[in-house]
């Protein structure tokens, strides 16, 4: 099969790979039909991510159908259409039991911090993704559903982690009716929590970026006020003079581990990996949220420590929330807004790369060539 | 507005909102948010197992010492091989907890991708740094007009990028070049 490769930093290339097998009786081999390119991708891409290897394929975003099945897999069989969370997740464990699929603790041996996510290295356990024509699934029964006969499969594929992480992030900001939310980032997860954040009554949403071009998506997609932190000496004054110099009530982290606005902070997390992260999106949030607020962290961080502004957020007395999101748990609620048209996920998809042509839809995303917002992967665009 | 014990208002009404945004509102109660409460002890995952049956191992799996046994689950991507292998093995000893886990395997990943790389030279398919960093979409994806007049904030670290790629590029052509002058000297003698 034909699956994406990783060659090092900044590096990767297609290569001819055997078909996954069974190895366990829960699995089931997937056909990956879409699959798409993630922000936190670009993490792993830019060796960011420790124990990341030469080889491992990349993609925690796909979907596909069935080819294989293990010998005690029920709910699936051969020819399913499935679409696929990116937690890779046991269902009986203390966490999983509870509902918190993306801490599973029997699917990861190489960390206890992370539960396992497709083709994220691992340190998130060890798991070949779906950027590639063949992914094996464990779990078979636990973590895909079928594809709705009516939903798209564009949609479907934004819901394996990109909308639910956003609509996840704007539920953990605990947002109440007429609350001002701010969301740092308007990538894909920033864009769907800005959206999610009206769903769940917020009176004013207001976005931050340095990307006009994905601003301008903000306006038009999740009907946000929008801020361009270059464009100004301190965002966080900004947003003080925006809401009456008292803070949101809510600030979203949709930005994560390369967060860009202070060179230092940039650098010496993306170039020179001396911290987990740069977070500098994270002290912007953490700043300009106001006294007793709440800080819901979606960007993802690796694991080392980060210059984060720790004791702002002790004396302001802030409830700050996180966690990678469980995203099976999302998707009744997501399929019926999507159904009732609330949500359009595709609205934001921009590129359709061939899988061949990979390594140029990864340097375009990092790079942030030709107004890309979100790039899925086709496996076989011939 | 003075600092009174009122909370700023925002300027459109429910009806407004509700008018201007498609299902503003819909998830306003929590208890229609599919993670409220955090935790929901018995919810039904699919599972038919109270523990996984184990998934064999077929090579001494590295594990995480905070773990109490291996997980019967496992990602069997790529195996620690080389001297990246043995590095990746020792950092293994270490918790999460400890910077040198994680300086050890990030300082694997680069010996991995070197010893790849130079591994690669010995196949019919080496590395090409022009191919599998994307690069000539700098032309098909408007590099310049993506760039520049646009107020973006990385471009103060982009120019970073080809020299993180390419200088060691840059060092082992310079070396191997070295190499090959030192080499004619000595034969000359």
């Amino acid at each position: 099969m034909r699956a994406m490769v990783y060659r090092g930093p900044y590096k990767i290339r297609v290569e001819e790979k055997d078909i996954p097998k069974i190895e366990h009786p829960n699995d089931a081999i997937v056909r990956v039909s879409l699959a798409a390119i993630c922000g936190s991708d670009l993490h792993l891409y830019h060796g960011m991510m420790p124990d990341t290897r030469v080889g491992m394929t990349f993609g925690h975003e796909f979907v596909g159908v069935v080819h294989e099945v293990g010998s005690s897999v029920q709910n699936l069989k051969v020819g399913d259409r499935v679409m696929v969370p990116f937690n890779i997740f046991c269902g009986s464990c203390y966490f999983c039991s509870r509902g918190l699929y993306s801490n599973c603790h029997n699917v990861n041996a190489n960390a206890t911090a992370v539960g396992g996510i497709y083709g994220y290295s691992h340190t998130c356990g060890g798991y070949d993704g779906g950027q590639s024509e063949f992914v094996r699934v464990p779990f078979a029964d636990v973590g895909p559903s079928l594809i709705p006969e009516w939903m798209d499969e564009e949609d479907a594929v934004l819901l394996t982690d990109a909308l639910a992480t956003g609509y996840f992030g704007a539920q953990l900001g605990d947002i109440t009716e007429g609350d001002t939310v701010a969301v740092f980032g308007a990538g894909p997860v920033g864009l769907f929590a800005a959206k999610s954040a009206w769903l769940m009554g917020a009176g004013r949403v207001i976005v931050v970026d340095h990307l006009e071009y994905r601003l301008e998506k903000a306006r038009s997609f999740a009907h946000a006020e929008t801020y361009n932190f270059r464009e100004y000496d301190d965002i966080v004054v900004q947003l003080k003079k925006a809401t009456d110099h008292f803070g949101a009530d809510v600030v979203i982290d949709a930005v994560g581990a390369e967060a860009d606005g202070s060179f230092l902070q940039h650098v010496s997390s993306s170039q020179l990996k001396l911290q987990g992260g740069s977070p500098v999106a994270l002290n912007w949030a953490i700043d300009s949220v106001r006294k007793g607020g709440t800080v819901s962290v979606m960007g993802a961080y690796g694991p080392m420590f980060s210059a984060v502004k720790f004791g702002d957020a002790v004396n302001k007395g802030l409830t700050l929330r996180m966690n990678q999101c469980p995203v099976k748990r999302q998707w009744p609620r997501l399929f019926e807004h999507i159904r009732n048209g609330y949500l359009k996920p595709s609205d934001i998809v921009t590129h359709r790369i061939p899988l061949e042509h990979i390594a140029e839809g990864y340097h375009m995303f990092s790079a942030k060539l030709d107004n890309i917002i979100k790039p899925l992967i086709v496996p076989n665009a011939g | 507005m003075p600092y009174t014990a009122d909370k700023p208002q925002p300027k459109e009404s429910r009806e407004q909102l509700r008018a201007r945004i498609p299902g503003w509102g819909a998830d306003l109660d929590p208890k229609d948010r599919p993670s409220y409460p955090r935790e929901q002890p018995g919810i039904e995952t699919g599972a038919h197992w109270d523990f996984p049956e184990r998934q064999p191992e077929s090579w001494p799996r590295e594990l995480s010492i905070e773990h109490k046994f291996l997980t019967p689950v496992f990602g069997t991507s790529t195996p620690p091989s080389g001297f990246s292998g043995v590095m990746r093995k020792y950092a293994y000893k270490y918790s999460e907890g400890r910077a040198a886990h994680w300086l050890i395997l990030l300082a694997a990943d680069r010996v991995n991708a070197w010893e790849s790389h130079l591994r690669s030279f010995t196949t019919l398919r080496p590395d090409n740094p022009v191919t599998e960093t994307g690069v000539l979409s700098e032309f098909s994806g408007h590099g310049v007009g993506s760039r520049f007049g646009r107020k973006r904030a990385d471009l103060s670290h982009q120019w970073l990028d080809p020299v993180v790629v390419g200088a060691p590029w840059v060092l082992a052509g310079a070396g191997a070049v070295a190499a090959l002058r030192a080499l004619r000297l000595r034969r000359r003698r």
